[in-house]
């Protein structure tokens, strides 16, 4: 008698496969247990919704395409609140579709997962081609106060299990957690292996015990409310608008607001050593130091990899996590180095909260680039070549 | 459901089914919306539905507030979204009732689209959408609804848009149930909305209720009286409708050229969404 676990992976296929990030994103999502997802077609995140739909019907989940991504934000978030791990996927342009729903999912603490497998914009701009357009966007799209945490991939397999990590802190924090790739990523194929249950964690949201007393967004110290599903009989009432412990309405109280929206975003700002990642190769002797994130982090750990070879005193901090923004990690690279170099596929965004953080300790250098083409490791290296004779 | 409807006193039904702590409403006084939230009530009871089972869901506007008003598991979602949230809980749990709260503005202006979409997919839900023929909650704009040349503060000199008949729409595009009521008969939108829950589809059930605060100081219905008579002349029920339509000179059928339609305007099977994927799931599953 197979196991829900066996299934999922007869699902899947194959233990190692050949096969797109859009492909990575949907496994992860299927590894961490999600089984509702509702999407609507756009490039280049159109696979992640199809592996779903192939895939769910065969696990006994449930797939639904929506008539837009403004609903299927919406379906993500009913769903999650029976107590399923859901999620959507979508490009730029879908993405500014779900920011209204995006602010609600945050303001109800509803767990889901948002995978944007980013195209160049402003509007319908490449959809073909990669691009890290969104990085803000993801930051301060949807409107009010609000923390978002968002991870950013560099490789397929990387897209999985980030992916399994977002579930994770989806659940761990009730909030919703992005995953961003870009189109290059999306559609490029590699290798990826599919980890056995023992070789990663799953994290499930805590669930209220009784209905005595219970409070549906009153949080204990770790400013995290137990979680009641639909259904349960704990009779909860959602609303998007300012909300007291019980749930109930008080839009006109700015201490019950100002209560509110401090711990939706001090769930987060509290607890950045549990949710920042990152990666550091050659933080040891650096003099110039790259910051960079996503598929651009590739060619500059080969840049670094190849200069340290030549004696270069040259070093990468990856950013794995961009929201909540790793201050400390950059200030502290910052203090070490004598340059900074952030190549982006954009006009340069998360070069904003690279220099707050830096704070003026040393030189940052944008190397901006758009059209849908990477940073060469010819154009990385110039870049440092340049920035060296600057400061060196 | 029995065929004569043995009613609660309205005390029973609020002691029953309210959730005490949102008290009193945001109503005002006249508005038709406690009239809704009441034949709702009834109908729920008639049922006995399991509340603990039952999410009530909403957008935004007057009309959305319904859904916190009842001691069940709710969501006021956003606007003109209901239906998109309402969906995801009905998929990924159908064996929960889901009855869905919306305005005329809400269900058919912005959230039009999802309307559309909701129905061509037949999703199981019991939609009760409220046609005040005004954005209330904002202070009476123009809707979808708002009747040609009446006034409202973004038709200062009369509205020129023609009327979204919402039941129609619903009828086209397949809807299993459909129906529309006004307020000033209880009985028969207590037994649509029972019907409504009953039916395994989308049911629409869409209640002309008067709204005199914003839309009807504007146009001259903020008495009782006048607002019961313009209901009464600018409604015929359907088959009275289809009568005269049939039967009638030229002239009486040219005079129900601006006249609304009650009543139940379709009630037949046809297999919801969550059925269908649960027939496909049981072919696939591993
Ligand atoms: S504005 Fe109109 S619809 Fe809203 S509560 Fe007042 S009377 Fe009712």
């Amino acid at each position: 008698m197979s196991t829900h676990r066996d299934r999922l992976r007869q699902a899947m296929g194959d233990k190692v496969q050949f096969v797109q990030g859009d492909d990575a994103c949907a496994y992860g999502a299927i590894l961490a247990g999600c089984t509702f997802f509702a999407g609507y077609p756009i490039t280049p995140a159109t696979e992640v919704a199809e592996r779903m739909a192939e895939i769910l019907p065969k696990i006994e989940g449930c797939y639904i395409q929506m008539e837009d991504e403004i609903a299927s934000m919406g379906a993500i978030v009913g769903a999650s609140w029976t107590g399923v791990k859901t999620m959507t996927a979508t490009s730029g342009p879908g993405f500014s579709l779900m920011q209204e729903n995006l602010g609600y999912a945050i303001m109800t603490e509803t767990p889901c997962v948002i995978v944007n497998v980013q195209r160049s914009g402003p509007s319908t701009g490449q959809p073909t081609l990669g691009a890290y357009g969104d990085m803000m966007q993801a930051r301060w799209g949807t409107h009010g106060d609000h923390e978002i945490i968002m991870l950013c991939p560099a490789s397929v397999q990387e897209a999985m299990e980030l992916t399994i990590v977002a579930f994770n802190l989806a659940e761990a924090y009730r909030t919703p957690v992005l995953v961003f790739i870009d189109g290059e990523l999306g559609h490029m194929r590699e290798r990826l292996v599919i980890p056995e249950d023992d070789e990663f964690e799953l994290v499930e949201r805590t669930c209220a015990t009784s209905r005595e007393g219970y409070r549906p967004f009153a949080a204990g110290e770790n400013l995290v409310p137990a979680f009641a599903p639909f259904g349960a009989g704990f009779r909860t009432y959602v609303t998007g608008l300012t909300h007291n412990e019980a749930g109930l309405p008080r839009s006109a109280s700015a201490p019950i607001h100002d209560q509110l929206v401090r711990r939706l975003a001090d769930k987060i700002l509290r607890n950045t050593d549990q949710i920042i990642r990152y990666e550091e190769f050659g933080a040891e002797e650096c003099e110039i130091a790259i910051i960079a994130y996503g598929i651009t982090a590739r060619a500059c750990r080969d840049v670094v990899e190849e200069g340290r070879q030549r004696g270069l005193k040259v070093g990468l901090l990856r950013l794995i996590t961009i929201w909540p923004f790793p201050d400390e990690v950059v200030a502290r690279w910052a203090a070490r180095v004598q340059a900074i170099l952030v190549p982006e596929m954009n006009l340069g965004q998360i070069v904003h909260p690279i220099r707050e953080a830096v704070a003026g300790r040393c030189p940052v250098m944008l190397q901006s680039k758009i059209g849908g083409e990477l940073h060469t490791p010819t154009e990385l290296s110039e870049a440092l070549e340049e920035l060296r004779c600057q400061v060196c | 459901m029995s065929g004569l409807l043995k009613l609660k006193t309205a005390a029973e039904l609020r002691q029953t089914y309210l959730r005490h702590e949102m008290f009193p409403t945001i109503f005002c006084d006249g508005c038709g919306l406690g009239n809704v939230l009441n034949y709702t009530l009834w109908a729920l009871d008639e049922l006995q539905l399991d509340l603990d089972r039952t999410v009530f869901v909403s957008g935004i506007g007057c009309s959305s507030r319904l859904s916190g008003y009842v001691n069940a598991d709710g969501m006021h979602t956003t606007h003109g979204r209901a239906l998109a949230f309402a969906s995801g809980i009905k998929a990924a749990q159908p064996d929960l009732n889901v009855i869905v709260f919306t305005g005329d503005g809400d269900g058919s202006g912005i959230g039009g689209n999802h309307l559309l979409h909701t129905i061509r997919r037949n999703m199981d839900l019991t939609v009760i959408l409220v046609n005040n023929f005004t954005y209330g909650m904002t202070g009476g704009q123009a809707a979808p609804t708002t009747p040609i040349d009446s006034f409202s503060t973004t038709t200062p000199y009369g509205n020129i848009e023609y009327p979204l008949d919402i039941c129609a729409l619903a009828q086209t595009l397949g809807a299993p149930y459909v129906a529309r009521w006004m307020i000033n008969q209880p009985y028969p939108p207590i037994k649509s909305i029972a019907q409504g829950i009953q039916k395994r589809g989308f049911a629409l059930i869409e209640m002309l209720v008067p709204c005199p605060t914003a839309y009807g100081r504007r146009n001259g219905l903020k008495q009782l009286e006048t607002i019961w008579q313009w209901y009464r002349e600018h409604t015929i029920l359907i088959d009275d409708y289809e009568h005269i339509m049939h039967f009638g000179s030229p002239e009486e059928r040219a005079a129900l050229h601006d006249t609304i339609k009650i009543g139940v305007f379709q009630d037949c099977e046809r297999e919801s969404f969550e059925a269908r994927w649960a027939t496909l799931v049981e072919q696939v599953k591993l």
